[in-house]
């Protein structure tokens, strides 16, 4: 038999609509309505100034360590503002303005930042019910998508899934194992890469020989595509037709978003160890903020006033949330709760452990009393 | 009540189970079409479908993760890793996940799944399909650990394991699979996961087995009746995890003398945590040190040697007649 050539799909799309300076390209630019476009901008804002209170904070030793989202509010709001609320959410650990659009609030973030179990409470309804709590260990929870999307298929629901990773996971087993199975069964997924160029230290190129991530999903047999991950115009039309895909029983999509960290891996980092002032000054070129305000200005569906004002009132609700945050820290923390939600039931042993525990704590507190 | 290998008590339970909840779904490698490499899903993608019998693809991972959120989701799958030595490729499923998702999450969700895998030596089996790793789930907080002895009680451990809120590591002893038939009974049964029995009275010395190993302790046990008149007390564990140290702990401080057999390593293994809660609760009626009969700290050699490694009837037998000559 001679060699030949296979056909099999090669291309891969890149989507960008709204460029560096705002500008949009009129035949791309999807329909989105006024109030929308505002309540994304207003959580692209939340999201950025929370993010830096918290670095101050962390800096003040007012919390402790965690991985800051500034540089990726397009890629993360893009994808949720496309979904309903009963839709789930399987996030990573960077994930903090997509948790703040689907309702999580800034002093349950600022709780587990400052490491109390409490902070994956959901507040009275006000936590989303279908939304997976942060998870650390890197591409794991992908796999937890598929199942969940699984159950949904099986029960004949109309939910999708969306779950988020970066360029580092698509190195992982779980990726691929995830991928492939989502592929095999046409799972309701969305696959969203958030490729923000750095894994830690290690560079996107380092990463993989791959031209782009979104052409892994060509192997699994489903469509992938990369779109400007810092126009939120661009991910929204891609989750926009990745979710319809879904929910019409076509399956899952890769959604690669080509974006930046532009601040550290978690605030245990140093990046000057490993990256450039030029490259990370190119990037605040492309910030995905400012480029969505210019555009919101250009249709006058903003004003600088209204800027100034909406800023004002962020910087408000943080310091009120902190003030929560920081009154609720004061009233939790009793030890003996960390036996708590491990198991339905404690065991026997649990329990002498819990009890042991108890009564040694109020062994050292005489000591301490009487030393 | 009819007579079954354990292959055909561990199946019944998959069916009626399934029967009764469609929430419990099957998945695994080849437990579709193919009834399983051990047979225990036979028939189930016949009866129930391939919705509820689900081939996945090959990926130990892909199945545990998968299972994970399956489980959030709100359904009750009971997946099977074809041998317990391919567990560890979704070992960090387990130990990240499974384990800990209730925990993570403050309730909000849980993982109510179990893990079926066929586990230990005896087979003839290749390389990396012998082992008893079964110390690294009892050690991994948020599991639980069961391990049938036979036919009838892996049945009724199986239901409960299903209807568990928590994620449960069941792992099946491939030795005994198909090893004798005993009445399993047709209409439910099912037993408390975190209680041991005990299987045979005796006033002289206790043994404390689990899983595979207990038959030949009980067969050690009668050979030491018969020939020496010691009469032996042995314990059948059932669970792993959490541990009933009560029965045992009190049948010791009737005869005074506590052997522990597994065919894990011995080192930091089931019965270094079964000797320590003796020295906790039985210190002072122990008239003798504790004897670990257990596999070697090594890997389980292929199968020619297996047996040399595997504790048997007469090296039970021989080691605790020399201990209870001693006393």
């Amino acid at each position: 038999m001679p060699r030949k050539t296979l056909e099999i799909p090669l291309s891969v799309e890149h989507l960008s609509i709204l460029d560096e300076k705002g500008k949009v390209d009129k035949n791309l630019e999807p329909k989105i309505p006024k109030d929308r476009l505002l309540r994304l901008h207003r959580m692209m804002k939340q999201g950025r100034a929370f993010d830096q209170r918290m670095l101050s904070l962390q800096r003040q030793g007012r919390i402790g360590t965690f991985p800051p989202v500034s540089g990726q509010e397009a890629s993360q709001l893009g994808i949720v503002a496309a979904m309903d609320p009963e839709d789930w959410m399987v996030p990573a650990f960077r994930e903090m303005t997509a948790e703040l659009w689907r309702g999580r609030s800034m002093e349950s973030i600022l709780i587990s930042a400052n490491g109390f179990n409490e902070g994956a409470d959901a507040e009275d309804g006000e936590g989303p019910a279908t939304d997976f709590p942060v998870s650390v260990p890197v591409g794991s929870q992908m796999l937890h998508a598929v199942g969940i999307a699984w159950g949904i298929q099986y029960r004949k629901s109309d939910r999708v899934v969306a779950t988020f990773f970066g360029d580092g996971a698509t190195s992982e087993g779980d990726f691929h194992e995830a991928m492939n199975f989502a592929g095999v069964w046409r799972l309701p997924v969305l696959f969203v890469c958030q490729n923000n160029q750095w894994a830690i230290s290690i560079p996107r190129k380092d990463q993989t020989r791959s031209e782009t991530l979104a052409q892994k999903a060509i192997a699994y047999g489903f469509p992938g595509i990369q779109v400007d991950g810092n126009d939120v115009l661009a991910v929204y039309a891609a989750a926009v037709e990745a979710v319809d895909r879904a929910r019409k029983g076509e399956g899952p999509t890769l959604i690669e978003c080509v974006t930046y960290r532009m601040s550290v891996h978690t605030t245990a980092d140093d990046p000057k160890r490993y990256r450039t002032d030029e490259e990370v000054d190119a990037w605040k070129k492309k910030d995905p903020v400012e480029r969505f305000e210019k555009y919101l200005l250009s249709k006058k569906h903003l004003t600088k006033k209204k800027i100034a004002s909406l800023e004002e009132d962020i910087e408000g609700e943080i310091k009120e949330a902190v003030k929560r945050a920081e009154e609720k820290m004061g009233t939790i923390g009793d030890p003996l709760e960390m036996f708590d939600h491990l198991y339905a039931e404690l065991s026997p042993r649990l329990k002498q452990q819990r009890d042991a525990l108890e009564r040694e704590l109020s062994e050292l507190q005489e000591d301490s009393n009487h030393g | 009540m009819a007579k079954m290998t354990m292959v055909q008590a561990l199946n019944l339970a998959l069916r009626q189970e399934m029967e009764r909840d469609d929430r419990v779904i099957v998945l695994g490698e080849d437990v579709g079409v193919d009834g399983g490499v051990f047979r225990i899903t036979d028939g189930l993608h016949e009866a129930f479908g391939r919705q509820r019998v689900l081939d996945t693809p090959l990926a130990e991972a892909g199945i545990v993760g998968m299972s994970v959120g399956m489980a959030a989701y709100g359904l009750r799958p009971v997946c099977e890793i074809q041998f317990s030595g391919f567990i560890y490729q979704a070992f960090h499923q387990i130990e990240n996940h499974a384990a800990r998702l209730r925990w993570r999450s403050r309730g909000r969700f849980t993982v109510p799944m179990v893990l079926r895998a066929p586990y230990g030596g005896g087979v003839r089996a290749l390389e990396h399909h012998s082992e008893s790793r079964e110390a690294y789930w009892a050690h991994t907080p948020g599991l639980k650990m069961v391990m049938p002895s036979g036919p009838r009680n892996a049945r009724a451990l199986l239901v409960s394991a299903i209807r568990d809120p928590d994620p449960v590591i069941f792992y099946e002893a491939k030795a005994l699979y198909r090893a004798y038939r005993e009445e399993v009974p047709e209409d439910e049964e099912t037993l408390p996961i975190g209680e041991s029995q005990i299987v045979r009275e005796g006033d002289d010395v206790t043994m404390i087995s689990y899983g595979a190993m207990v038959r030949p302790t009980l067969e050690a046990a009668e050979d030491l009746s018969q020939s020496d008149g010691i009469e032996a007390e042995v314990v059948d564990l059932l669970t792993l995890s959490p541990l009933d140290d009560e029965k045992f702990s009190r049948s010791v401080k009737k005869t005074g003398h506590a052997v522990i057999v597994h065919e894990a390593p011995g080192s930091f293994g089931p019965g270094a945590e079964i000797l320590s809660r003796l020295a906790e609760k039985s210190f002072f009626y122990l008239e003798e040190p504790v004897l670990r009969i257990t596999g070697f700290d090594i890997v389980i050699p292929l199968f020619a040697r297996e047996k040399a490694y595997i504790p048997d009837a007469r090296r039970i037998a021989h080691q605790t007649r020399k201990m209870m000559k001693r006393g």
